[in-house]
């Protein structure tokens, strides 16, 4: 395809699409009005279902489904990335340099990692009562878990990292959220039916199956990442390509 | 009342112009690396306004994925990428 024509085609659609967009933006509601029709019925339905937390409702309870959809997702992602990142037959691994660390970031990254951890524990298990949940939680557990590799080197990070231990997690976590679906169905109702106990509004354990499947993502989430985040950075730090084979990457 | 509604307005224009602003300079940062700390900072920017449009869960998962997650993972590939060209080039200087 020449570019004039790929241009065209470009203009041709970017008018078309400014078009639709503008006129569907004229037919939205006000910016900041009193009356949200979606809004006040997931409200009402997370009231129902004493969850303090009326995102985490619609997450875990109301479209439990949908959110089953996005942890798969994510599961698949993090599969297929740790996929490629492989080390290959030909790879092989270098020793890792001790990296100096100035001294004040060594003390602020050994005093933020366990409130850092801290705070993650908390942003998972506190996703049914305020902003934040599994997911949040997750990524915070694993992002924190890295201040290791900023406050020492990769080899106290992989001391830390006990990665067989969250490959298996981050299935586990995944499994669990599906398994957990089928409670309802057990009982006689539909599949990711909240049909736990419901609790006491405003408490730890309220919300019946919202923070037993946000525990379940928090897993999967932070062990997830964790992998991931591994994978990257065995090829970034410590696999060597092998000597005189073209990689692909000196062109 | 009135008032605060006016400032949390106020607010609202500055993080939207914030994220206009940043997101233009990632799409204009042809250079992986700063595009990467460009990208934090339209994160962050996100994320602020997230919050002041009372969304905190949104913000949390912004805060955590687009000013961490995403800059480290393109960052960390930059570091790999460029590794294995420095070596290509050390290789064909001994030829």
């Amino acid at each position: 395809m020449s570019r004039r024509l790929r241009l065209a085609l470009f203009w041709a659609a970017a008018v078309v699409f400014a078009v639709a967009f503008t006129a569907a933006c004229t037919g939205l509601p006000d910016f900041g009005t009193l009356s949200h029709p979606y809004g006040s019925r997931a409200i009402a339905a997370a009231f129902h279902q004493r969850t303090a937390n009326t995102i985490s409702s619609v997450n875990f309870d109301q479209r439990a489904f949908d959110t089953l959809g996005e942890e798969s997702i994510l599961f698949a992602a993090v599969l297929g990335g740790l996929v490629l990142l492989r080390r290959a037959r030909d790879e092989r691994l270098a020793g890792v340099r001790r990296g100096r660390v100035l001294p004040s970031t060594r003390m602020f990254g050994s005093l933020l990692l366990p409130i850092t951890l801290v705070t993650g524990v908390y942003i998972v298990a506190h996703g049914q009562l305020s902003p934040g949940g599994g997911f949040q939680g997750g990524v915070i557990l694993a992002t924190g878990l890295h201040l290791a590799y900023i406050a020492a080197d990769y080899g106290v990070l992989k001391a830390i990292r006990p990665l067989a231990v969250l490959d298996a997690a981050d299935a586990v976590g995944a499994g669990a959220f599906a398994v957990l679906g089928l409670v309802g169905l057990a009982v006689g109702a539909a599949y990711l039916q909240n049909v736990l106990p419901l609790g006491t509004f405003g408490q730890l354990s309220s919300g019946g199956l919202v923070p037993v499947i946000n525990a379940a993502v928090g897993v999967e989430v932070g062990s997830g990442v964790v992998v991931l985040l591994a994978g990257f950075l065995d090829q970034a730090v410590e696999i060597v390509s092998p000597t005189g084979k073209d990689n692909g990457a000196g062109r | 009342m009135n008032g605060s509604y006016a400032t949390s307005e106020y607010l609202i224009a500055v993080c939207v112009l914030l994220v206009t602003v940043t997101a233009t300079v990632a799409a204009l940062t042809p250079e992986p690396v700063r595009q990467a700390l460009v990208l934090a900072m339209l994160g962050t920017a996100l994320t602020l306004l997230f919050t002041v449009l009372q969304a905190p869960d949104v913000a949390l998962s912004q805060l955590g994925v687009g000013a961490a997650v995403t800059p480290l993972l393109i960052m960390l590939t930059v570091r790999r990428v460029r590794r294995s060209s420095t070596q290509q080039r050390d290789r064909e200087r001994q030829r």
